[in-house]
């Protein structure tokens, strides 16, 4: 069963990200996105990771996916226009991300830890209470940290959206 | 296979378990498509999706191995990587934005200068 839900999820994933990079149309490429947001939510649960889960649906399928749809209709983004110039950088980097992921990927069946099969309540301790206590004990001045970011963006993409930049 | 499963499951050879490289796989292979967009689209919002992607791949390996390490360290990392990539997106955003209204294209080929 365990086995089952993650090829499901793992192949819409893998499905959406390739349909996020041959799209032409940036609207698509951003549904496409919102499929992998959401299909990665399903793994974070099956990973025993609700608080990360409803994160990743609220923050990032939510909020930062809107943002980006905002964006592309405001500036009224059209498909891409077909290139005149011969690819050379698909020649060239296909091979070398082909290479790059099968290296990856041996690395990680030979490095891997083995035993270790993820079974659905396996860890449970990824919920919002063991989340907060580590959040404003063990990672409290990160935590502050984050907040200036935020501040410093805030102030940063006001800046930047004015008339006269 | 749990027997009190409604619909009758085909039996097919899978693990009872997923194994954990599984997951570092997916993950491998979501940052490899999200570098490939990177590389090949044009379109300034579409290549800043691939590193949207390229963050999701990332985030999953940290909840993975927090998994297999039973600690909730990996996901207060991927959490601070969610917060981050929100505070890049309206940062990005607003880039885009104001290079729209400068240059009226979203082409990154056409925006290869700094300065008009």
């Amino acid at each position: 069963m365990d086995a089952l839900l993650f090829l499901t999820f793992a192949a819409i994933a893998v499905g959406c990200a390739i349909n996020l990079v041959l799209q032409t149309h940036p609207i698509a490429s951003a549904l496409s996105l919102v499929g992998v947001m959401g299909s990665l939510a399903v793994l974070y649960l099956l990973l025993g990771g609700e608080f990360i889960a409803a994160v990743q649906m609220i923050v990032y399928a939510g909020a930062i996916m809107v943002l980006f749809v905002f964006v592309i209709m405001l500036l009224n983004a059209a498909a891409e226009k077909k290139t005149r110039k011969p690819a050379l950088r698909a020649v060239v980097a296909v091979p070398l991300l082909f290479t790059f992921l099968m290296l990856v990927a041996y690395l990680i069946q030979t490095q891997a830890p083995k035993g270790t099969g993820v079974k659905f309540g396996g860890f449970t301790g990824g919920g919002p209470a063991d989340i907060g206590r580590s959040l404003f004990t063990t990672y409290i001045l990160p935590f502050e940290v984050t907040s200036v970011v935020i501040l410093i963006a805030i102030l940063g993409a006001v800046v930047l959206a004015r008339k006269e930049v | 296979m749990p027997s009190e499963f409604p619909i009758p499951l085909p039996n097919l050879p899978l693990p009872d378990a997923v194994p954990l490289s599984w997951y570092l796989i997916l993950s491998a292979i979501l940052f490899t498509l999200g570098v490939a967009g990177f590389l090949f689209r044009r379109n300034i919002i579409t290549v800043f999706m691939s590193i949207e992607l390229m963050l999701n791949a990332v985030n999953l390996s940290f909840v993975a191995f927090s998994y297999h390490l039973k600690s909730v360290d990996g996901h207060i990392f991927s959490f601070f990587v969610m917060v981050i990539a929100a505070a890049e997106a309206a940062v990005g955003l607003a880039i885009i934005l104001t290079v729209f209204r400068n240059r009226q294209t979203l082409e990154i080929d056409e925006v290869s200068s700094l300065k008009l």
